[in-house]
């Protein structure tokens, strides 16, 4: 084990690659505990369907990818949030849309400029891989960002998470702090669908936060036990990864699922602990 | 000067008018209860006066320097907190929200303001409960204590009392109670309970798309409609 870790830790590539997903792994917990509760558990695969559009656009016109995929996912998610809100689109219905009319377009775009190549495949699947030097510095700046913006704003999102209809009562700007998440959950989703992939950077999100809760009933302790668990998560799927060769993107989810199935199972021998000793 | 002033109010949803020329004004310490048949517009004029919704005609005027963050509110129970992990002390500590300005995190003085609400509606043994086990009696009295953190000089209640038990109703109505004559908070209640409103209201406002009534409680029940009213159970 020690060996594996030791090997692991000796190459550039690893290095840089795990860094950055401890990184994306806290931030994506941390928002997501949000996103699930606020219904939203599908913006993450809207969100990163757009990136998959953008990223093969900036590709096609030879910019840096996430100069172009960071500006448009922030404003995909403003769009997705508001439309869900105001209009007859109801939520998931709008997701969809996004979902497959971005992915749609960036084929479209792919295939017109450079064919199906391995570039397509690695912003579906993931690729440690891709990750340049200096991706991986603005990736660590934002997500140190994205952290430290939630800590911030920690109170004020639990208040538009509960409750939006009392904050906004009492005067507090609950359209600003959704936009505040819109913008963070933006931010994660393309930082971390370079590793992950586009069709697996939601399950980061969701994952942790729906394990821990089906065990911890606080809202300060779902945070807390999603991070770790997500932090876990990561931290196995890539050793399984580099130990067996297998896609980053799915070991990490396939630890999720896994830590998912056992914390059902320990909610619901907690449930029935509990009824027990009330009858 | 008024706490706050209705004027010819209109308030409605895309255009189509729901609640017209609604005229009243309350000062501090009064209680009142708005009511009215299902629709009648009586939650519309709720998010008038918390500015949830702006008035399609007339102005809904707070004066005496009430600012929004000095209103508590207490929402009809909804369906979709029914799954949040929260404990008692989170949802209550919420509601010193707004008096957090630009400071990100809450200092010693909205705890204890937190633990002073909690003993006064009697929770304060259940601070780290989760908000979802608890019996409806129960959640009202959190949300209740939250509205409290939020309040300065008014509170709103939505059909604060709607699928409780008669129990847990009349405590529930107690405590407002309370809170109106001990604290001289100023309450704006909607009800669909006759008993409780003729028992505690100051002041009735009577909607039915319009304004049918709006006065003491006193003068109401002299009114055909109030005698009406008083014999009827629900409305």
């Amino acid at each position: 084990m020690l060996e594996i870790f030791e090997e692991m830790f000796g190459y550039q590539f690893m290095v840089r690659a795990i860094t950055v997903g401890l990184l994306v792994s806290l931030c994506a917990s941390l928002l997501g505990v949000s996103m699930v509760l606020k219904r939203y558990s599908m913006i993450g695969d809207g969100l990163s369907h757009v990136g998959f559009a953008a990223l093969a656009a900036a590709a096609a016109a030879g910019i840096a990818p996430l100069k172009v995929a960071i500006p448009v996912c922030i404003v995909a998610a403003f769009l997705m949030l508001r439309i869900s809100e105001n209009s007859k689109l109801k939520g998931d219905a709008t997701v969809a849309v996004v979902c497959s009319g971005a992915l749609a377009v960036g084929v479209m775009i792919s295939s017109m400029s450079s064919g199906m190549n391995t570039d397509v495949s690695n912003y579906m699947f993931g690729s440690i891989l891709s990750l340049s030097e200096e991706d991986a510095m603005i990736s660590r700046i934002l997500s140190a960002l994205v952290v430290i913006m939630f800590l911030v704003f920690y109170n004020r999102i639990f208040a538009v998470t509960f409750d939006e209809n009392f904050a906004r009562a009492t005067g507090t700007k609950a359209g600003l702090y959704n936009g505040i998440l819109a913008v963070l959950t933006a931010l994660t989703v393309v930082i971390g669908m370079r590793m992950m992939g586009a069709l697996l950077i939601s399950s980061l999100i969701i994952f942790p936060s729906l394990s821990s809760m089906r065990v911890c009933k606080k809202y300060r302790t779902v945070i807390i036990s999603s991070v770790i668990i997500s932090v876990f998560c990561f931290m196995t799927g890539i050793t399984v990864s580099f130990a067996k060769s297998t896609p980053a993107g799915a070991s990490i989810v396939c630890a999720n699922l896994v830590v998912f199935a056992l914390m059902s199972i320990a909610g619901a021998v907690k449930n029935k602990g509990q009824l027990r000793k009330k009858a | 000067m008024s706490l706050i002033r209705c004027e010819d109010v209109s308030l409605g949803y895309e255009g189509k008018v729901i609640l017209q020329d609604v005229n009243f004004r309350l000062d501090g310490g009064e209680y009142l209860c708005i009511i009215g048949e299902n629709g009648a517009g009586k939650s519309t004029l709720i998010k008038g006066i918390l500015r949830l919704k702006k008035p399609m005609k007339g102005i809904i005027e707070t004066d005496c320097g009430l600012k929004n963050n000095e209103i508590g509110y207490m929402p009809q129970q909804t369906e979709a907190q029914k799954d949040f992990p929260a404990s008692v002390y989170e949802v209550v500590i919420s509601g010193r929200l707004n008096k957090l300005g630009m400071r990100p995190f809450f200092n010693k003085k909205d705890k204890k303001d937190v633990m002073d609400k909690l003993e006064l509606m009697g929770i304060a043994g259940l601070k780290n409960k989760c908000f979802h086990d608890l019996s409806g009696g129960q959640k009202q009295r959190v949300l209740l204590a939250r509205a409290m953190c939020a309040a300065g000089k008014m509170i709103l209640l939505d059909e604060p009392a709607s699928g409780l038990d008669p129990v847990a109703t009349k405590e529930l109505y107690e405590l407002i109670e309370k809170i109106n004559r001990e604290m001289g908070i100023t309450v704006i209640m909607v009800s669909h309970d006759t008993e409780a409103t003729i028992k505690y209201a100051s002041h009735i406002l009577h909607l039915s798309h319009r304004q049918l009534f709006f006065g003491t409680t006193g003068d109401f029940l002299k009114t055909d409609e109030g005698r009406n009213f008083a014999v009827r159970k629900e409305v």
